[in-house]
């Protein structure tokens, strides 16, 4: 941060340089957070969303309990039991496991992938179940093998479907994020409620992390809104 | 006759006003529970402990008709400052960013914060070269917590929880190197644990603790010390003390 601006901000009571630069790294924790958990939550969802479209029971079926778990109970409930309940396991101090479940970070990550793949691959499966007949029809009068159709056809005509649920879905894991503060990760949440407890301000911590929110709400709206017009270009009217 | 109502509505609620502003006949009283062994429920739910009792006799003292009021601590400023009750006792310290919002009492107990870590924790709490990269737990808003951030911020990774029990399970499972809390508060629930102890000298933090009141109650602020001063000296603040405390927490 320039030292202008710093000086400038050290006027303030409560949003000084530091408190800002604790909301920053507040913000970085919560992108990080999210977005990693998002990226592997899809990559899984992908393949699960096919498989629990299976005929067989002994395939669909577990990928069924796992989204009925996980879409079951409170992802507030999911992450105290991931993270106080590792620690308690007997002798995990000792293993390699605990470099990765020392810290809160890794063990939240965990939860939160764990729990936006469950939605993610009902979302995914809704939309592939509803594939029209005719589109699996015309690719097997062509010939296509199943793995073909399925890239080819299935997939994409999915996706198209599939996208307006998962800006939702997105949107609400950025706000679920913000339980990872009870687990003493110092998130976009955790650096408010620092804050709010250092200066008992709560309109100020709270109004400015919420601002904090409407800004990265913003620009994911907009980001799948740019998503949407391009894979729904086919529905757009001609131009004349 | 819309006017009417309203008038004798705004009538009704400052007379209503007035009368509880005066006379402090009724006084409700926020504590966080459980804080051992300062209020906590007992086995028959019953609210008790030491700054229950020392309310209880402040009430009779004052022939004010007390209700207790539970509340988290996050919530206690801003609930205080609601209307939702008229005190805080509940080990509240004087600080001057809390005076800036609430009125303070004389301070009525003091306790200090204690180093409580495992076994083989072996290294100076006041030496910073050896405490560089530990992580130290705290309590979210405590004196403690601005000790720490203000003595060791830089030195010391330092996490900050809601609740006391969610910063002992983290020292159980070796998350934290060493905890810094009130030192009652560490007794009873990691010193009661087997492989842990106290692992620095106590440090007496902050101005002592007063019961919490709004700014603008001077009237009931003056009939707390009025009986606050009065208990310490006729004994029956001794009495309670020694029932909870094997040392002094008097001030």
């Amino acid at each position: 941060m320039p030292d202008f601006i710093a000086q400038w901000l050290d006027q303030n009571d409560i949003f000084t340089a530091m408190t800002i630069m604790e909301y920053w790294d507040g913000l970085v924790t919560t992108v990080q957070l999210v977005f990693l958990s998002l990226i592997v939550g899809l990559v899984c969802a992908v393949p699960l969303a096919l498989l629990r479209t299976v005929k067989n029971p002994f395939v669909s079926g577990p990928v069924w309990v796992y989204t009925y778990l996980f879409r079951g109970t409170p992802l507030l409930i999911q992450l105290y039991i991931i993270y106080y309940g590792i620690a308690q396991i007997p002798g995990i101090q000792e293993t390699f496991w605990w470099e990765i479940f020392r810290e809160p970070f890794y063990p939240a990550l965990l939860a939160f992938a764990l729990n936006t793949c469950a939605y993610t691959t009902e979302i995914i499966r809704g939309a592939i179940v509803s594939t029209p007949n005719g589109e699996i029809e015309a690719a097997k009068a062509y010939g296509m093998s199943w793995w073909l159709r399925t890239r080819r056809i299935v997939l994409p005509s999915a996706a198209r479907r599939a996208v307006q649920a998962y800006s939702n879905e997105v949107i609400f894991m950025l706000h679920s994020s913000a339980i990872a503060s009870v687990v003493t990760i110092v998130d976009l949440t955790g650096a408010a409620r620092n804050i709010y407890s250092r200066f008992y301000a709560p309109f100020d911590a709270f109004i400015f992390v919420a601002c904090c929110y409407l800004v990265l709400t913003f620009i994911l709206v907009f980001a799948f809104r740019k998503l949407e017009s391009h894979l729904l270009r086919h529905q757009r009217p001609v131009q004349n | 006759m819309k006017k009417l109502i309203v008038a004798a509505s705004c009538a009704l609620a400052m007379a209503a006003g007035t009368v509880q502003a005066k006379d402090w006949k009724e006084i409700r009283i926020a504590f966080d529970v459980p804080y051992e062994p300062f209020e906590y429920k007992d086995e028959n739910g019953e609210l008790t402990g030491f700054e229950v009792e020392l309310a209880e006799a402040m009430c009779a003292e004052m022939k004010a008709d007390c209700e207790f009021v539970i509340q988290a601590w996050d919530g206690m400023i801003p609930g205080l400052v609601a209307r939702k009750f008229d005190a805080i006792m509940s080990s509240m310290s004087i600080t001057p960013e809390r005076a800036e919002r609430v009125l303070f009492s004389e301070p009525y107990y003091n306790t200090p914060g204690g180093w409580f870590g495992p076994d083989d924790f072996n290294t100076d709490v006041t030496d910073m070269e050896a405490m560089k990269g530990k992580t130290v737990g705290v309590q979210r808003g405590t004196t403690m917590d601005t000790f720490v951030t203000e003595e060791m911020g830089g030195v010391v990774t330092i996490k900050r929880y809601t609740t006391a029990d969610d910063m002992v399970l983290d020292l159980e499972g070796q998350r934290l190197d060493v905890v810094f809390v009130d030192y009652p508060v560490g007794e009873q629930t990691v010193l009661s644990k087997e492989g842990f102890k106290e692992v620095g000298e106590p440090v007496k933090l902050g101005d002592g603790v007063g019961v919490a009141m709004r700014k603008r109650d001077k009237d009931l602020a003056g009939k707390v010390n009025a009986t606050l001063k009065k208990l310490k000296n006729d004994g029956t603040y001794d009495a309670i003390m020694q029932k909870y405390f094997a040392y002094d927490v008097k001030m």
